[in-house]
């Protein structure tokens, strides 16, 4: 392209980084990854139909260490997209689109997000977890 | 301050042919999703630790079964609609774009419908 005058619009790499896109983009890489994590809820919910075998499996697949680390992912993204989804929700209503407002409900996500993880994962533990 | 014809606003479904079916459903599904969430994780944490028979017990409730069919109905929807979102905004060659889209459908409508039949055979025993 020769003469390229008009205004470029920016680059990711060379954009800094904002609240706003941030959460955008976390909520769209968020829901592709739910998108597998069904993979996991329907594995489960088949094995448990299938028999004490299958589920023995499943089971052991997600007591591993391996299997822990891709359930609290799956966790916090499911947190992640309720508490953005929530903003999203906020915004078709048309409300909450005022700069300021955007960056708060923003960091009240990422923060609601890791705060609720943490907690399900707690209660998880001090529940079932030590048998 | 429209950039559109009467004609066009007159018909009111843009350029996909179906107005805000999409976004309608989009966000209804989001809608239901939240407290068939929470009420879903509830059963996950209180289920943890517990053994083959419990859980066997647990999903074959008739409440259990309920809530299941409706999450994995409202999920399934929301993630083809939303997978189909993704498509279309970053593959632009045209057959591609169709393949995917179609590959979409065909993957919720199957890992969804296996889901819902787990879920009824849990409920039904066999």
């Amino acid at each position: 392209m020769a003469n390229v005058e008009r205004p470029l619009s920016p680059h990711l790499q060379i954009y800094k980084p904002q609240i706003t896109m941030v959460t955008s983009i976390t909520h769209r890489i968020t829901g592709v990854a739910l998108a597998g994590g069904t993979l996991l809820l329907t594995w489960w919910l088949i094995a448990a139909a299938s028999g004490p075998g299958a589920y023995a499996t499943v089971n052991g697949f997600m007591e591993s260490w391996f299997g822990r680390l891709v359930l609290f992912g799956f966790t916090w993204a499911l947190f992640f997209h309720l508490c953005n989804g929530i903003r999203h929700l906020f915004w078709d209503a048309g409300k909450g689109f005022e700069l300021p407002t955007m960056r708060k409900t923003g960091m009240a996500a990422i923060i609601m997000s890791v705060v609720l993880t943490l907690l399900t994962w707690v209660i998880a533990y001090s529940m079932g977890g030590a048998s | 301050m429209s950039m559109r014809t009467p004609l066009k606003n007159v018909r009111h479904l843009g350029s996909a042919k179906e107005g805000t079916t999409h976004w309608w459903h989009q966000k209804v599904t989001a809608i239901a999703l939240i407290p068939l969430f929470v009420i879903a994780l509830a059963y996950v944490v209180s289920l943890v630790g517990a053994d083959y028979d419990r859980v066997r017990y647990i999903l074959s409730l008739p409440f259990t079964s309920l809530i299941l069919l409706l999450l994995i109905g409202a999920t399934f929807y929301h993630m083809k609609l939303g997978l189909q979102v993704v498509v279309e905004d970053y593959v632009h060659t045209e057959s591609t774009k169709v393949v995917l889209l179609m590959l979409n459908s065909f993957f919720c409508a199957i890992v969804g419908l296996a889901a819902a039949l787990a879920v009824l055979k849990l409920a039904f025993g066999g």
